[in-house]
């Protein structure tokens, strides 16, 4: 049974992904240290972003697994935003 | 029909694959939780997020981040290891990731003893001299990165449980759901440190 | 033919027998039991308390205990029937029992896991009932566990935490195992809009338990830190929000209300076309609905703070979005109606019982409207108004039908058939007592008697005796309830393998079923409650 749903990734992909989520790390870190007001926090987070979008794709294998697990992950992926966005609905009005 | 047991009930990879997959959807959601608390007491207390901010170790973060993210290359290389049938490469690999995982933990522990020295920790005169916002912000810097450390804790137990399956050839090039399992706990550990270091250590 | 149908309580999934068999068996029917036994023990203990609370109401002042018991009192019976009744009753008991059976499988996707879950629940209930008599004393926080009292209190606040911690590590347990049975179990030819609606809404509380619970489960865990090593988090003297505490709270605790009220909708969902005998009126939209209310369960949580101090803006937006649960409910009573409309009614007593819950659970949510909208509520937040609204939801819904559940699934669980003369008196009974007993709370709320209050005005007084008094009849049937059951067990006539004519797959195998639960799997109908299938079951 075992291998019939496995898609099999070669070491260079993996590598690749590895080089991409480094480079990642190094531009966040850079532009941490560039005075950007406001934009910082976003551009952290879109990168942070990036970067889990790369792990849960490659690594994590979604991409390659059964589709209902990608609508898991958009189920729980709705429902923290809902809750963040309600609660905030509150601090933000305050 | 007559033996109805465990081991005639029969194995389903996707049904295990699935399960895990739900449990980390709760520890996502387990950690959303505190992403939430970090997120209004961030946005309440700005400034004091900023200066408190300052004290971390921007260095001892970034590379603790690389160590992770390789850590996670060599889980995923020893998964395509079994797939491949090399079990020898596959435990080189798990074990690189237990060595990257103990580096991890080791950088945490001076990174926390460097703070703790300083009086900052939970409940110290220094830390409680302070404004609100910086007590909440080390609170908070406290709980998730040692939250977080835990569950590299019970990764690396989990690890050092299938580098043993290995070993018996318990885990094999047929059957091996346990080993993605457990990698795709591993992945998830380094996905909430993806989070948590440009949220403490990258504010500047 | 014999052997391979021999039921469960004979033929073991291990090699052991006695108790063993049962302690450490996978097979979900025993389990199913299993938790049956402990949750009604914890139940019976939760309505002692209550019956103690409302001796000591009998009269204004001083009655038979102190006001510190009275504190720890209300707070035990909250945490035991919400956490150890309520919440794990329909789903672990009836969904580990009767999940699998429809939809035609041999047991659910982590059997090992269900076992595990069940120790869990044990585990946790054990520490509730060891934080009751460590030094420090019971605790006196309420349910709720609010900031900043939960931070300050010297009783076994951290211990009770924890165990509702570990009672919620059991819950996402049973979600992640019945999703992935629901997914990858059902039998050939099941089709999703195959299965029967209890499995739907089963389902769909699945998907709460897993993706609410964690969010409790980190909160409590925040506030045991806080209360063990004094790091900063909601205490407001260290810069926290107290308010922040109450979000958290209730963005597990109100989807948990649909947690507990989905799988009983689920119930009355198969009860109400058997006993009609007619198919279910929109199969579809009832489906639809148990999703529907699971999500649309997480946009209201701040309903419960609205005179907490949030934002005027959260404030009306919340209480416009509670207004929106009312649809998907709304569809399901109109759909039971319209189900029986024109049906052939057979009076039997699960229906009675629903009759019951469609009675209470309508005044529960329509009081609910009261409590939503948000200047009636200002007026009547803490107050008995809300303590009588949610014990009419809570326990005229949810607990009602734990009861029909338990009538209509009986004889299929222990083969086994009670005395209906009995149950119909039961449920005129449980009616007038229930009505008693809760009613005079909605209009001692509306005079301005608030809830969680040890004394009270002595122009109270007759409404509270008449509460009083409401609670030894209620409480008297429930256990008139247990003592047939009991005597059904003992000297009760066999059940027939389908005693009120339905139609769902757990009719279509022997009472008690057998360990396999098929020995041949029956053809699956397009619709899972078509009863022209009912002539040919009679023959087989």
């Amino acid at each position: 049974m075992s291998g019939k749903n496995n898609h099999t990734i070669g070491y260079g992909t993996y590598i690749i992904v590895w080089i991409a989520l480094l480079a990642f790390t190094s531009i966040t870190v850079t532009v941490a240290g560039i005075s950007l007001g406001k934009y910082t926090l976003v551009i952290a987070l879109t990168i942070a972003a990036i970067k889990s979008a790369l792990v849960i794709n490659i690594f994590m294998h979604i991409k390659f697994d059964e589709p209902i697990f990608k609508v898991f992950l958009g189920l729980s992926g709705a429902t923290l935003l809902v809750i963040f966005i309600l609660t905030f609905f509150d601090f933000l009005y305050r | 029909m007559s033996n109805h047991s465990d081991t005639v009930h029969h194995k389903d990879n996707v049904s295990a694959k699935m399960g895990m997959w739900l449990f980390l959807f709760t520890e996502v959601l387990l950690f959303g939780g505190m992403f939430l608390v970090y997120a209004v007491y961030r946005y309440q207390y700005q400034d004091q997020f900023k200066l408190a901010a300052m004290e971390l170790n921007t260095g001892i973060g970034t590379l603790n981040t690389i160590i992770l993210l390789s850590s996670s290359l060599t889980v995923a290389l020893s998964i395509a290891a079994m797939q491949k049938g090399n079990k020898f490469l596959s435990l080189v690999f798990l074990y690189c990731t237990q060595i990257f995982a103990l580096m991890f933990m080791v950088n945490k522990f001076f990174e926390w003893s460097t703070k703790i020295s300083h009086g900052l920790f939970p409940g110290s005169k220094e830390l409680l001299a302070k404004p609100n916002g910086q007590i909440l912000f080390y609170g908070l810097y406290y709980v998730m990165t040692g939250l977080h450390g835990i569950h590299v804790i019970i990764g690396m137990i989990a690890i050092a449980f299938i580098i043993v399956f290995i070993h018996r050839d318990k885990v094999t090039q047929q059957d091996f759901i346990k080993l993605e399992n457990t990698g795709l706990y591993w992945h998830l550990v380094d996905l909430i440190w993806i989070f948590l270091f440009p949220l403490f250590y990258l504010i500047q | 033919m014999a052997e391979s149908s021999a039921s469960f309580y004979t033929k073991s999934t291990n090699k052991y027998s006695g108790i063993l068999s049962w302690l450490l068996t996978k097979d979900h029917k025993r389990i199913g039991l299993m938790y049956m036994m402990a949750i009604i023990s914890f139940f019976v203990v939760g309505i002692i308390i209550g019956l103690l609370m409302r001796l000591e109401l009998i009269s204004p002042g001083r009655t038979i205990m102190d006001a510190q018991t009275y504190n720890t009192l209300f707070t035990l019976h909250g945490v035991i029937m919400i956490f150890l009744f309520i919440i794990p009753g329909l789903p672990a008991i009836f969904g580990n029992f009767f999940l699998p059976i429809q939809i035609g499988a041999e047991d659910v996707a982590f059997p090992r896991l269900n076992l595990l879950s069940w120790y869990v629940y044990i585990i946790g209930a054990v520490l509730v009932l060891v934080s009751l008599f460590l030094p420090g004393g019971p605790i006196d926080t309420g349910w709720t566990f609010y900031i900043p009292y939960s931070v300050r209190s010297t009783t076994n606040v951290s211990m009770a935490l924890f165990a509702a911690f570990v009672l919620g590590f059991s819950s996402i347990l049973t979600g992640i195992n019945f999703i992935t049975t629901v997914h990858r179990m059902r039998a050939p030819g099941m089709g999703f809009f195959k299965m029967p609606l209890f499995v739907w809404a089963t389902y769909a509380t699945a998907w709460i338990q897993i993706l609410a619970t964690p969010v409790i489960a980190i909160t409590i865990i925040l506030v045991i830190i806080e209360r063990s090593f004094g790091v900063g988090i909601f205490d407001p003297a260290l810069g926290g929000d107290p308010i922040l505490f109450q979000h958290m709270f209730w963005i597990y605790s109100h989807p948990a209300v649909y947690i507990m009220i989905l799988p009983a909708m689920g119930v009355v969902s198969e009860i109400i076309p058997t006993f009609a005998r007619r198919t279910i009126f929109g199969y579809k939209a009832i489906a639809m609905s148990s999703l529907a209310i699971a999500f649309v369960g997480y946009l209201v949580w701040a309903h419960h703070m609205f005179s907490s101090g949030m934002s005027d803006t959260a404030r009306w937006i919340f209480s416009l979005l509670t207004f929106i649960v009312a649809l998907p409910s709304g569809v399901k009573i109109f759909n039971w109606v319209a189900t029986m409309y024109k049906g052939s009614i057979d009076p039997q007593p699960p229906f009675l019982w629903v009759m019951n819950f469609i009675f209470l659970f309508s005044i529960g949510g329509l009081t609910g409207l009261v409590l939503g909208s948000l200047a009636t509520d200002v007026h009547l937040t803490d107050t008995y108004f809300v303590v009588a609204h949610f014990h009419y939801v809570m326990f005229g819904g949810t607990g009602t039908i734990f009861f029909a559940a338990l009538h209509y699934w009986f004889p299929k669980m222990f083969g086994k058939m009670y005395n209906i003369r009995f149950s119909q008196i039961a449920v005129a009974l449980y009616f007038i007592g229930f009505n008693m007993l809760y009613f005079p709370k909605f209009i001692m709320g509306y005079m301005g008697m608030p809830r969680r209050y040890y004394d009270y005005l002595p122009q109270f007084t007759t409404l509270q005796r008449i509460s009083t008094v409401g609670s030894w009849i209620l409480a008297g049937t429930i256990f008139f309830i247990f003592g047939y059951f009991i005597h059904a067990l003992r000297k009760g006539k066999k059940a027939t393998s389908n005693p009120w004519g339905g139609v769902t797959l757990e009719w279509h195998i022997p009472s008690p079923p057998p360990l396999e639960n098929f020995v041949k799997l029956p053809e699956i109908k397009d619709d899972p409650y078509d009863f022209s299938q009912l002539k040919e079951m009679k023959d087989e």
